[in-house]
């Protein structure tokens, strides 16, 4: 894991205004579960480097989904002026705890809050590729429609994954949840499960209390948080 | 060999020689755990050290906060790449609570309410090394941060200085944490940047 591997950029795609996913061939990639991330390392020609961490967005191959942050200074590089073709240093995986499983027998909950849907997305990506049954349920937390990431694939029927969209400031025309954060009532009641919480701080602490509130055990609580300075 | 990345400048905050080898400043304070925060009363907490001779010292609340403290002011460095300069905390140090602890052991587990677990030396935790915090910045330790006390030692990641601390086990023979078990350098200095095991 220690190798820093070359990696080229070979395809964006446009998540939405503010988020792109990247793929990358790396030559010599060990492979990784969902749920992991990845360090990134940029150099610039004076040699000045700076080194941030993303989640892999699926389960194969090298794909990051990164969100601007205004002001930031390797995010906005990466979303508006990396090219096909331009190169980037990169290590991992890393990350031995937030992480699924295809033959993980226990129903799944995933909390996500803004940006925190990219390792879950890695998670249900995983769970088709495999062709597993496991029970899934996705709660997103979004601030506006024009924030959703992946919004054709999640909208997509996928059997046994059931897809929650709890919209915090704005909703789509016709959603029947009003604009809000997110409440016991968008979680519950699921049984027991695995869950999984990725998001802002503020959202992930609101969200593991609600779930410990409802009941789940503390103990299959797994959180993943992204800092203030998240960039 | 160098890969440039064409394209790329980069903003250089943060050059300085407090900033360890791949980090940079941030002036937040970002928060990193792997499960819900415990919420721990303070009539019911308490801190215990056992040695390897099984014997168990212990400190209440009120015992805790009455014995001498300091207020370090150190650098502290995540291995998730941010620092922070300057934090100033307030808390016990580790060798006033070592004071009358019988032991040869070589090795330290240190556990937390909620269950995390992290390993290092003993001799990391003495010397004025380390400390039971239970203030940041003047004010009273929050929940999300690891109140109402954690452990602090700044010379490490700041993995190893558990959230929530509620007692730290002496063993003969090293014993590896959660995130140590979990693909994480088994000491964790960031001056030789060793993040992850194999580092």
């Amino acid at each position: 894991m220690t190798r820093w591997h070359v990696a080229r950029l070979v395809k964006v795609r446009d998540e939405n205004a503010t988020a792109r996913t990247l793929v990358f061939d790396v030559p010599g990639w060990p492979g990784h579960l969902a749920g992991q991330h990845v360090d990134v390392k940029l150099t610039a020609g004076d040699g000045y480097s700076a080194r941030r961490s993303y989640s892999l967005a699926g389960p194969e191959g090298v794909e990051l989904t990164v969100q601007r942050v205004p002001d930031g200074e390797v995010s906005p590089y990466l979303t508006l002026d990396m090219e096909p073709g331009d190169e980037l240093e990169l290590r991992g995986p890393v990350g031995g705890w937030f992480v699924w499983r295809p033959d993980g027998p226990a129903p799944v909950l995933l909390v996500a809050g803004g940006a925190g849907i990219v390792p879950l997305m890695a998670m249900i990506r995983a769970r088709r590729a495999a062709g597993a049954d496991t029970p899934f349920r996705l709660v997103y937390a979004v601030r506006s429609p024009e924030r959703l990431c992946y919004a054709d694939e999640l909208l997509r029927p996928d059997p046994g994954v059931s897809v929650t969209l709890a919209y915090t400031r704005r909703v789509p025309e016709g959603h029947p949840r009003p604009p809000g954060r997110l409440t016991a009532a968008d979680l519950g009641p699921y049984g027991e499960a695995d869950c999984y919480v990725c998001g802002p701080t503020g959202f992930v602490e609101a969200s593991a209390a609600l779930l410990v509130g409802l009941g789940h055990d503390p103990a299959r609580i797994r959180t993943e948080r992204f800092g203030p300075t998240g960039d | 060999m160098t890969t440039f990345t064409r394209g790329f400048r980069g903003r250089r905050r943060g050059e300085d020689d407090r900033l360890p080898p791949g980090q940079y400043l941030t002036e937040d304070f970002p928060v990193l755990s792997a499960g819900p925060t415990p919420h721990v009363p303070l009539d019911r907490w308490e801190f215990t050290i056992d040695t390897e001779a099984g014997q168990t010292h212990r400190w209440t609340w009120p015992e805790l906060t009455a014995l001498p403290y300091e207020e370090p002011a150190v650098d502290i460095h995540c291995v998730t790449s941010w620092s922070k300069l300057g934090t100033t905390w307030r808390g016990v140090s580790l060798d006033v609570l070592f004071e009358d602890v019988e032991s040869t052991a070589d090795y330290a587990l240190v556990h937390s309410y909620g269950g995390y677990t992290t390993n290092l030396p003993l001799d990391d935790l003495l010397d004025g090394k380390a400390w039971i915090a239970y203030r940041y910045e003047g004010e009273d330790l929050t929940p999300s941060h690891g109140g109402p006390a954690r452990l602090l030692v700044p010379h490490l990641y700041f993995w190893k200085s558990a959230k929530w601390v509620r007692g730290i086990r002496l063993l003969t023979e090293d014993w590896p944490g959660f995130w140590e078990t979990a693909g994480y350098h088994n000491y964790g200095d960031p001056w030789r940047e060793q993040r992850y095991a194999d580092d």
